[in-house]
Order: structure tokens, then sequence, then C-alpha cells
């Protein structure tokens, strides 16, 4: 983390607007990159003794997330993540990584099963969001992910959460509440899709460069921001040019925040990790009559000066790379949801 | 329903907006008053029109009960948003329009003398977006009702997550979900009552997670916006989809209850969804589980004599 704050903090040059919003643009182009690897790739090489799990005793396996056993370095754990495909008919398939209720309740199970075994929890963040058709909604995706979410911030057991791509709103965060919480340099997390944003708040889909930088919705703000914990870099070029590095970086970060955590008395866990979701966000409190005083003075100041420079590093930075094929896939772009705000 | 004669002719320059509402389901011209009157429900044809939370909590509440809490808290622009406004100078028109600091009220009152802690959210400020401010109340009335043991029912009207604070009010949802599970695990009943529109990142929090889900007829309830899906997925949605009738029919709401209906459903359900009296299991959960576990069992200690 260390690492990631000082790189930010050399960039010297001030970026012009357009300048900073194409290097937005660009780390969203890669981590939709359909050739960047997803989850059961990462897993196969981040961890041994793989056994995939299927299926949530309910009404069918979704196979837009998947799930099981694996051995990281030694450590025995459970594997959830959103799972997109890498050639068209797997995408179809794998319904370009938007999962259905039921993936969320496989999830769910998944995560029981864990606490139940005494074993932690890795997950992998990758999805444009859940998938908002009408099959979705009729068997409850809003309440499939409310569970998933409260039953994660309850879990007695420590959880380590990765966004590897896209981290796409609540079909995202269903999966992404940890006691820590990693991201690879090239991801993106967001309330909502910069297109659905563009289309809500500027009301049409050309602005989504705009809504896309007036997110934060790079690795390195979400780290200004404290909403995740660190950046792990990626191979130069990105992530897609060099799985195997990629996956050791994780595997090296991951094993050793489950060491740390493995340690940790069962209720300070929960504490620790209710308290990081209690503390998000900011607000003011109005005095009876005048200026509104901040509640946590200087805070606000203190993110802004750490966006900023995360901003300027965006720019030159270790990932950087003008790769013509970083383009989202097109499939993607079709299917692309402007889902729930 | 009281017919009355309009004392004047229908002409349409004769029906003042302040004097007058038209039904958007029927189109028929409803005097504000006798609006008022019938809880903003149209007489004609039923429509709920949306309440504002102090209208809302007059229904609800026994009259002079509710006493708000935190109602100084008020947002602020974490990130810098600009889209076609600023987000401070949103915030600034919002709360100019509708007199509110943000899209959420909480505080404890009184149902039929029954104790209990309300959360009603506000559409008419931003849409009733979630932000950190709205994340901040129905998390303080989850753990109040959980302190102090009283019943928990939560009025939801949103568009979903506020998107000028990013991935912050995304963060909401994990908060209120969290103190929303300390409080099952307590044993504090929670009512969740979903009113036109609830939609995105509050349906698919707090919003969906009541022990009884109660929905206005007719209330627009989903996880992504209609049209949204109608965009996204090239299939013609189904006729009332979303509605508070496909949620009941789909296994998602216990009940769809008229307005008219509200208070007395809650109460009757009151009678059954008390906190249970059992001690938590030490050092699980409430929001400060040792000195809320000591209490409770000095409170069962000194009950114990009327018991033999």
């Amino acid at each position: 983390m260390v690492e990631q704050r000082t790189a930010a903090s050399v960039a010297v040059v001030e970026p012009t607007p357009d300048e900073l919003r194409s290097a937005i643009w660009a780390r969203v182009q890669q981590a939709r990159n359909v050739k960047r690897p997803h989850t059961l790739e990462l897993i196969q090489s981040i961890a041994t003794e793989v056994i995939e799990l299927h299926g949530d005793r309910l009404f069918r396996d979704d196979p837009a997330i998947v799930g099981g056993f694996c051995r990281i370095d030694g450590r025995r754990a459970v594997f959830v993540g959103h799972q997109k495909g890498a050639e068209t008919d797997e995408n179809i398939r794998r319904n370009f990584g938007m999962p259905h209720p039921e993936g969320y309740r496989k999830a769910i199970r998944l995560f029981r099963l864990a606490e139940r075994l005494g074993l932690p929890i890795v997950t992998f963040i990758d999805t444009p969001g859940a998938f908002p058709g009408p099959a979705s909604e009729e068997r409850g995706v809003a309440e499939a992910i409310a569970r998933a979410i409260m039953t994660m911030c309850g879990l007695r057991t420590p959880i380590v959460t990765v966004i590897t791509g896209e981290g796409g709103s609540g079909g995202a965060l269903a999966l992404a509440v940890g006691d820590v919480v990693l991201a690879l340099e090239n991801s993106i997390y967001s309330v909502i899709s910069p297109e659905g944003a563009a289309s809500i708040l500027w009301r049409s889909a050309e602005y989504s460069q705009q809504a896309a930088a007036a997110m934060r919705l790079t690795a390195a703000e979400q780290l200004a921001l404290g909403v995740i914990d660190e950046v792990v870099p990626e191979p130069p070029g990105g992530a897609h040019t060099n799985p195997e590095e990629t996956a050791r970086r994780l595997r090296a970060r991951i094993a050793a925040h489950l060491d740390a955590l493995a340690g940790r008395e069962r209720k300070a866990l929960l504490d620790a990790r209710y308290a990081r979701y209690r503390n998000m966000g900011e607000f003011a409190i109005a005095a009876e009559s005048g200026e509104a005083q901040p509640q946590r003075p200087g805070l606000r100041a203190r993110i802004r000066r750490v966006l900023d420079a995360g901003r300027n590093a965006l720019v030159g930075g270790e990932g950087e790379t003008n790769d013509p094929t970083a383009d989202s896939t097109d499939e993607a772009d079709v299917q692309r949801t402007g889902e729930g705000s | 329903m009281p017919s009355f004669k309009l004392p004047f002719g229908r002409a349409r320059q004769e029906y003042p907006p302040n004097l007058w509402t038209k039904c958007p389901d029927c189109a028929e011209m409803l005097y504000n008053k006798q609006l008022d009157k019938n809880q903003r429900v149209c007489t004609r044809c039923g429509h709920h029109f949306r309440l504002r939370a102090d209208q809302r909590i007059a229904q609800l509440l026994d009259r002079d009960s509710f006493r708000e809490q935190d109602a100084n808290l008020e947002s602020v622009d974490m990130l810098g948003f600009v889209d076609q406004k600023p987000y401070s100078e949103r915030l600034a028109a919002a709360h100019a329009a509708t007199g509110s600091r943000d899209a959420a009220v909480w505080g404890p009152g009184t149902i039929a003398g029954t104790r209990v802690v309300v959360c009603v959210m506000d559409f008419a400020f931003m849409g009733g977006s979630m932000g950190t401010v709205v994340g901040e109340k129905v998390t303080r009335a989850a753990e109040h009702a959980l302190d102090e043991r009283l019943p928990l029912i939560i009025v939801a009207s949103s568009g979903g997550a506020r998107m000028q604070e990013g991935t912050l009010s995304l963060m909401q949802l994990a908060k209120t979900c969290a103190a929303l599970g300390r409080l099952g695990d307590g044993g504090v009943p929670f009512i969740s009552v979903l009113t036109d529109p609830t939609t995105g990142g509050v349906f698919a929090s707090f919003a969906a997670l009541g022990d009884v889900n109660i929905a206005e007829p007719k209330a627009l309830i989903g996880f992504a916006g209609a049209r949204v899906a109608a965009g996204t997925i090239a299939e013609e949605l189904p006729e009332g989809f979303q509605r508070a009738e496909f949620l009941y029919d789909h296994g998602f709401a216990d009940l769809v209850v008229p307005r008219a209906k509200l208070r007395e459903t809650l109460l009757g359900l009151l009678r059954y969804m008390k906190p249970s009296a059992q001690v938590e299991r030490a050092g699980q959960n409430g929001s400060s589980p040792l000195g809320r576990s000591a209490q409770l069992f000095d409170e069962l200690i000194r009950r114990e004599p009327t018991h033999g």
C-alpha cells in the first residue's frame, strides 16, 4: 500500500482534463478487456487442488458465478467469483459475467459452508452488474444481492476480496464485503456503469467518459477513498499480457492477508468488519444556524489531496498502456447493463 | 366514497394547481383538501400518490409521538462530483425545494401506544437516493432499535444509490445490511414497507430484507429501472412487471396493503413481532454486546422473583 501511495505522489506534471479523461477511460477498457484473466483462470494459477462446486440447491447452477475449494500456497480456502468468458460462446453461456439470483444464492451457500468448515473465503470481483432482465427480477435478484451482502457482513470466517476487473454496482458488492479488499491496478469499481450514469445524469451515453472520470472509479482513486485497502500492480502492459505473473502477484498478497487474518479472534474480526463499512462516507452536521460543520474536519481535504495525487499518477503510471487490444469486447458493449443506480 | 359537488365549472384554467391535482392514472381532477383527507389516494381509481416523509409519519404514528433524530445531518460532496451541475448545487437546490436536509428521517414513536423505531425515506429529495446521510440514518435507526429492543419499521421510497457519491454510496448497502444483520441476530424484528418507487441499491439492500415485507398497491419495486431492463434486454416486459403485485406473486412481498389499511396492518403484525426476551449469544452481536448483555442479564435477574 505504501508503495502505491508513494508512486502517486511523485507525479509532477498536472494532466489536462482531456488527458485525464482518456487515461481513466483506458483503465475502464483495460478492466473490461476480454483477454483479461478471469476468475477460473486466475484461481487455477493462484491455487492448487481446485475443486469447483455447483448449484444453489434451489433453482439451478448459474455459470456467471463460480466457486469451490482451493489451496493457496498450502492454505485451504473457499473461493467464489464472477465468471466472464474469454470467447463469444463461453461469454454467452456465462451471460457476460452478469449473474442471476441463483448465482448469488450459490455464493451464499458456499459462504455458509466455508464458515461451517472453518475455512477462509477469497472472492474475485469481475462483473458489469447483476443481470437486469425479467427472469432475474422474477426470482428476486435484489433480495439475493441484499441477502448475500448481509450474510458476508456476519460470516464468522475471514474474507479477502479482490476486484480483478469490473466492479459493477450491487452485483459486484454482493461478493465483495471483506475484511480486506484488494484491487488489481487496472480494475474499476463503481456504483453504476459509466454508460448508465451518463444516460441518467447527462441524458446521453455519449458522456460515458465524463461519467467515468466523475465517479472516481479507478483503483487508485478507490484506494484514496478507503473503499479498497490495497492496489496490486499488474505486469507492464496489463494483466492480460502476463496472466501467470498477475496470478503470482495476487497469490503473494492474498496469502499474506490470509495469514494476518487467520490469527484474529472471531469477535474482533467481525467488529472490525462492521466498523470498516460503518465508517464509509462522510457527512456534515448542520449547526442550528449558519454553515454546516464537517463531521470529521479535514477528512474531505485529505481525500481530495489523495484523490488528486492518485489522478496524476493515472497518467503515465506503471500499467498504463495504449495497447489497441485493450478495447472492450463488442458483445459486452451490446449487453452492457445500465443497471440499478 | 363521499361525492362532492364542484363549486365551479370544469374549464381547465379553473383548476389552480395549488387547489387541484390531476390523477396520473385516471386523469380525474382531485381537490387537494379532499386528496389529503383521503391520505393522498385518488378517490376515483385508488392511485397512491407519493408522500413526503412528514405526511407518512402523520399517517402511521400516534399524533406528536415521533421524535426525529439527527435532523441536522447534511450530505457533503466528497468526490467533487460534477455532471451537468455540481453535486453541491443539486443538494442546495433540493434543500430549497423541499425544506429537508436529506432524503430520510428517523426516530422513535408509537403506533396505538406500541413503541417502535421508524425510518421514512423522502422521494422528493433527489429521488430519495441513498448517499452517506441516508445510509447513516437507516443504520442509526437499526442500531437504536437493537439497543432499545424496539421493532424497526422502514418505509422505503427511492430510486436507488446516489450516483454523486460514487462507491461511497454503494458502500451504504453494506453498512445498512450489516446493521440489519445484527438487528436480526439480536432477535429484534424489522418490517419493511416498500412504496412507489423502491428500486436499485435501496431495494437491493435493506428494503428487501424485512422479516415481513409490505408493499403499497401498484408501487414500482424492482432492481433495474424498467426502461433499463427493456433497453438492455430485447424482450417484451410482462404486464405489471416490477409492480407490488408482481413482487407478491413471486414471493418477495408478504402483503400488498392499501394505504388506508397500513396502520392497522402494522399494528396487527406488531402484536406478534415483539423483540425476543432472550439474551444474545455472548460476544456475537449487538452494537455494544457486552454492555447490552450485562444489562439484559440484570433485567432478567431483577424480573426473576415475579416468575416464582
